[in-house]
């Protein structure tokens, strides 16, 4: 949690769309179907800030997130990292980007690569972009287990003989090797427990603070989601429907969603009224997320939606903004919020007015 | 429920112990739980990885089957121990008075059988119905669950049901013999938290038209807000804390149960700058201690920690703690566990 | 489930097409090779040549010889063999397909019944001497070469052990046609399904046993026991029926071979005239209709039975159907 500044975005997404064809048999007559992942997501995320990504399943931002760093090619849309346009470039040619933007995985069980040391997993960012000898690397990732809570000591031992919390903080680690300036976190505590999640948010908190990070946290516990956030975007079925600072989304949602989304969390009564106490009435939703196949006409959410109209349904709303940062996508925002009337139909890339 | 006078309480657990004999010795999964549920009561059962409190459902169930485990104690429900019933009987109590639904309801139907097979099954072992008339009794329950068209989905198979739609078929399942008891194992742990809401609204609404008494297993202090009634907190094998929910979270005694409350970012009100994390990682079962199991992480500790604190009633009457300070110190302490550390965050 | 079983024969005549189109290629177009010479023969003279050449269309482009030899294989059906003499390839074909068909389908049913015995029994009891022993029984199964244990055991029935009552039912060796006589049939067969079933009998008792036993660990299993059935029942069930896919698909593996031609040591040692068989002496012999004829046939049972096999187990595990 930091202060975002005003300086330019260090990566801003335009109008993202990823779309998987779904393989059919070699027999099937019949419309290719797709699964339309990521429909139309525009972001930017300034240096030193996080943004946080929310969702249920299906919303896409797992999906969004593997596009930022370019494991996925979108189908369209554009991707400017510090400046320059990433979206099309080859391999070879995002090698040097691939130092600045680095991503942590969900499942510390499977994203370490079981055969390998510590030391390698750690230190083969340094190998694959050739830097420093086997001492210096060795010397290096002491130092970058050290930072992530991890004792130098453990450096040759292989993954499976840590726990869960320590496994994440390689992960971590090995994120950190190339002092990158951008990490994108795929749920980075949801496989832990809830002391131990604490624990890794902490050391996630306090790197930012050390090396100037910016993050891109993704992850469906709202709870989390807020502490680690400046901003935060709400995703479903594959578009944004709202984005805002952490405070105002979770005091003043604008999009249902987000209202039944932050309505659905238990919330646990601790007695103590203190300042900023928010009570809410719990909207529980019916029915369940429709399949990214055949995403709902109109606005995605309507189906589901207690205000829905005929418009809803026809025509999909634009990402609009409502004043300090705050923008959502929809034909009946709650609160009897307007939009901004002078500034309708720019998109989210465009705050900081 | 039985048409028998229910016996107070309805399921008592006396002092269980379970270990497993493993290459590098014994490891205690669980030291001495003892609990007991009344008729209608919710009782949720928190703690994190390592506390026992899976493996001890396992246990009541009579689910273990690990030729390794060594299993001590007593269950008592309707006056017979469940850990000395013959097989046979057994079989006759699980599922038909005490039923359990489990976390992750992607793998836990067999996928070769329609919803209504597995449901079905569950009624013919304990009551004598025909296939026609538990395929009638399946479908009503699945419309009792809320799962929609109930005649179409209960011809079809658990991987064509959504996460949510299969936890409901399963629930389904469990109640369909009317169970006295619903173990719940991490029922909601791996939906989404719009269906959480969704699933947990069900069960409160099923217990009370029913009025079964419900054991919830978790590590969600929300999901044991929402459905409990009462809370006991493991650590490590052992019961720290327990008392009434509200006592639990707005008093609570035991200083895990201060830094698993800590831990937990809070939706409903300010910000904090920093989360009070709990140092350190639960204990290896293999590697135990007699005294205070939670002692290491513990940043209040002292010299009587070594011995093992007994779970006593010391604050209140029904209300259990296994901490050797003094009860007048804990509230400043809690506070500071608490609050301390965080001032509000700037917005 | 009627969807997937007509998409399934459908891409099954697809593979069988695409496989006779290869085989063609490979003896007609390989570069280098001249195929009347093949067919003809080692010792043919020119004017045989001349009439191979002629009568297979090989001065016309290759399309036009596929067509000749797909006519002669299965419209006209009088493919001859030059290397035999003119004798006609496809009769002897369909006269040792019975032969090969007979003895793997009822060698597939003795592996089948006893696999599945032997895997629930040492699941069942996992780690008690029961188990240890039906393994141990199978390793010795799967160790003993076909070859070996048929000679073995035609040692002991036909000569040594042959005037005893254990074996004195015995015919000499070959085949006695089903047409001809059925008990004769039977029992010309039943030491050779023996023989040949042992080496499966182990493999499918282990893959069956060891199935088994990681099915109980699964979560859904875990869920049947907490229903309060009785624990034969989720063996059975349960546990059993999923464990079926993966013998299921591994059995159309090997039977598919087996029907193919696969079980050429056993037709020899028992003397029974079966594709193996055949396929081996024109090998020998380079009998090149033969082989081809052998192939085609081989191809059209493998893909065959796969297919069968790909709707079976669609049966067993509907995830399947709707992939």
């Amino acid at each position: 949690m930091s202060d975002a500044s005003q300086s330019p975005a260090l990566l801003e997404a335009t109008d993202l769309v990823k779309h998987f064809p779904v393989r059919t048999g070699m027999l099937d007559r019949g419309p290719k179907e797709v699964v339309h992942a990521v429909d139309g997501v525009s972001l930017a995320v300034r240096p030193g800030e996080t943004l946080g990504v929310v969702g249920e399943s299906g919303c896409g931002k797992s999906t969004l997130g593997r596009l930022l760093v370019r494991l996925h090619d979108p189908t369209s849309g554009s991707i400017v990292f510090d400046g320059t346009d990433i979206t099309t470039l080859s391999r070879r040619q995002l090698r040097p980007f691939r130092r600045q933007m680095q991503m942590i995985f969900q499942d510390p069980y499977a994203s370490l690569n079981p055969r390998k040391r510590v030391v390698q997993l750690v230190g083969d960012p340094f190998r694959i972009h050739g830097e420093g000898s086997a001492a210096e690397v060795r010397r290096r990732v002491q130092g970058l287990l050290e930072v992530v809570g991890l004792s130098p000591d453990h450096i040759n031992r292989y993954p499976h003989e840590f726990s869960g919390g320590q496994r994440q903080r390689i992960g971590v680690a090995r994120a950190l090797a190339l002092s990158p300036k951008l990490i994108v976190a795929d749920e980075p505590v949801s496989a832990l427990d809830v002391s131990i999640q604490a624990q890794v948010v902490n050391l996630l908190d306090d790197l930012q603070d050390e090396f100037g990070l910016t993050y891109v946290f993704i992850a469906h516990d709202l709870g989390v989601v807020r502490h680690v956030s400046d901003r935060i975007m709400v995703m479903y079925l594959g578009a944004v429907v709202e984005i805002a600072s952490a405070d105002t989304l979770y005091a003043n949602p604008i999009h249902p969603y987000t209202d039944a989304l932050l309505s659905a969390m238990p919330v646990i009564d601790t007695g103590d009224d203190l300042e900023g106490t928010v009570r809410r009435s719990r909207i529980v939703l019916e029915g369940e997320v429709p399949s990214p196949i055949n995403p709902p006409t109109g606005c995605r959410f309507h189906p589901r939606c207690r205000y829905a109209t005929e418009v809803c349904s026809a025509e999909r709303p634009q990402l609009v903004p409502y004043g300090d940062g705050h923008f959502a996508a929809c034909h009946h925002p709650l609160g009897g919020a307007s939009p901004m009337g002078a500034t309708e139909g720019t998109t989210a890339s465009e705050e900081g007015a | 429920m039985r048409d028998e006078i229910a016996t107070s309480p309805l399921l008592e657990i006396r002092d269980l112990r379970i270990s497993f004999r493993t290459e590098h010795g014994l490891a205690r999964a669980v030291d001495g739980l003892s609990l007991s549920i009344e008729a209608g009561e919710a009782v949720g059962i928190v703690g994190e990885s390592g506390s026992g409190k899976t493996i001890s459902m396992l246990a009541v169930m009579r689910l273990i089957r690990d030729p390794n485990a060594v299993i001590e104690g007593q269950v008592l429900h309707r006056g017979r121990d469940l850990m000395q019933l013959p097989e046979r009987e057994m079989q006759a109590v699980r599922g038909g008075d005490i039923a359990m639904i489990f976390q992750d309801p992607m793998t836990a139907l067999t996928p070769v059988y329609t919803v209504g097979w597995q449901i079905a099954e569950q009624l013919r072992a304990h009551e004598p119905l025909s296939k026609r008339q538990a395929r009638v009794r399946a479908v009503s329950l699945l419309a009792e669950v809320g799962i929609p068209n109930p005649e179409r989905r209960v011809d079809e198979y658990p991987h064509q049901f959504s996460g949510g739609m299969r936890q409901r078929a399963m629930i389904a399942m469990a109640l369909s013999c009317n169970p006295s008891l619903l173990i719940a194992d991490e029922p909601t742990t791996a939906l989404d938290v719009t269906v959480q809401a969704q699933i947990l609204e069900l069960m409160r609404r099923l217990r009370r038209d029913h009025g079964s008494s419900v054991l919830l297993i978790t590590h969600d202090m929300g999901a044991v807000g929402e459905l409990a009634e009462r809370v006991v907190v493991m650590y490590a094998g052992r019961v720290v804390e327990e008392g009434p929910k509200e006592a639990i979270f707005r008093d609570p005694q035991h200083p895990y149960t201060w830094g698993l409350l800590g831990s937990i970012p809070r939706v409903d009100r300010a910000r904090v700058r920093r989360l009070a994390a709990i140092p350190g990682s639960p204990p290896s079962l293999l590697d135990l201690r007699e005294g205070c199991r939670f002692e290491p992480r513990c940043g209040y500790r002292f010299e009587r920690c070594a011995t093992r604190p007994e779970l006593l009633e010391r604050v209140a009457p029904g209300r259990r703690d296994a901490c050797h300070l003094d009860p007048s110190v804990r509230p400043a302490l809690r506070r500071a566990a608490l609050d301390g550390e965080n001032a509000q965050a700037s917005a | 489930m009627l969807r997937f079983v007509i998409k399934r024969f459908l891409s099954m005549i697809f593979v069988l097409f695409s496989i006779s189109l290869l085989v063609f290629l490979i003896f007609f177009a390989t570069p280098g090779v001249d195929p009347a010479a093949r067919i003809a023969g080692r010792n043919a003279d020119q004017a045989t040549l001349a009439a191979v050449r002629k009568d297979f269309g090989l001065d016309r482009p290759w399309p036009f010889q596929y067509a000749v030899m797909m006519k002669k294989l299965f419209v006209t059906r009088d493919l001859t063999s030059f290397v035999n003499r003119g004798a006609k390839v496809v009769p002897q074909v369909l006269e040792a397909a019975p032969v090969t068909l007979s003895l793997v389908f009822g060698a597939a049913i003795v592996w089948v019944v006893v696999s599945i015995l032997m895997g629930l029994l040492a699941a069942v009891f996992r780690g008690s001497p029961l188990d240890v022993s039906l393994m141990i029984l199978g390793l010795i199964g799967i160790s003993m070469p076909v070859f070996w244990l048929g000679e073995v055991v035609n040692l002991l029935s036909q000569s040594r052990l042959h005037d005893t009552v254990l074996f004195s039912w015995v015919p000499p060796l070959g085949y006695i046609p089903f047409t001809e006589s059925p008990f004769g049939w039977f029992k010309a067969l039943v030491l050779p399904w023996l023989t040949l079933s042992v080496l499966y009998i182990g493999i499918y008792a282990r893959v069956l046993r060891s199935s088994l036993i990681e099915s109980q660990e699964q979560d859904y299993v875990r869920t049947a026991r907490a229903k309060g059935i009785t624990e034969r029942e989720v063996m059975l069930r349960h546990s059993l029926r999923t464990s079926m896919i993966a013998y299921v698909s591994l059995f159309g593996l090997d039977f598919g071979a087996l029907v193919g031609g696969a079980a050429l040591l056993t037709e020899v040692v028992f003397g029974l005239h079966g594709v193996g068989k055949l396929t081996y002496d024109s090998l020998q012999n380079l009998d090149l209709p033969v082989i081809m004829a052998c192939v085609m046939y081989a191809a059209f049972f493998v893909v065959f039975v796969n297919a069968i096999v790909d709707v079976f187990y669609a049966w067993l595990d509907p995830r399947v159907r709707y992939a």
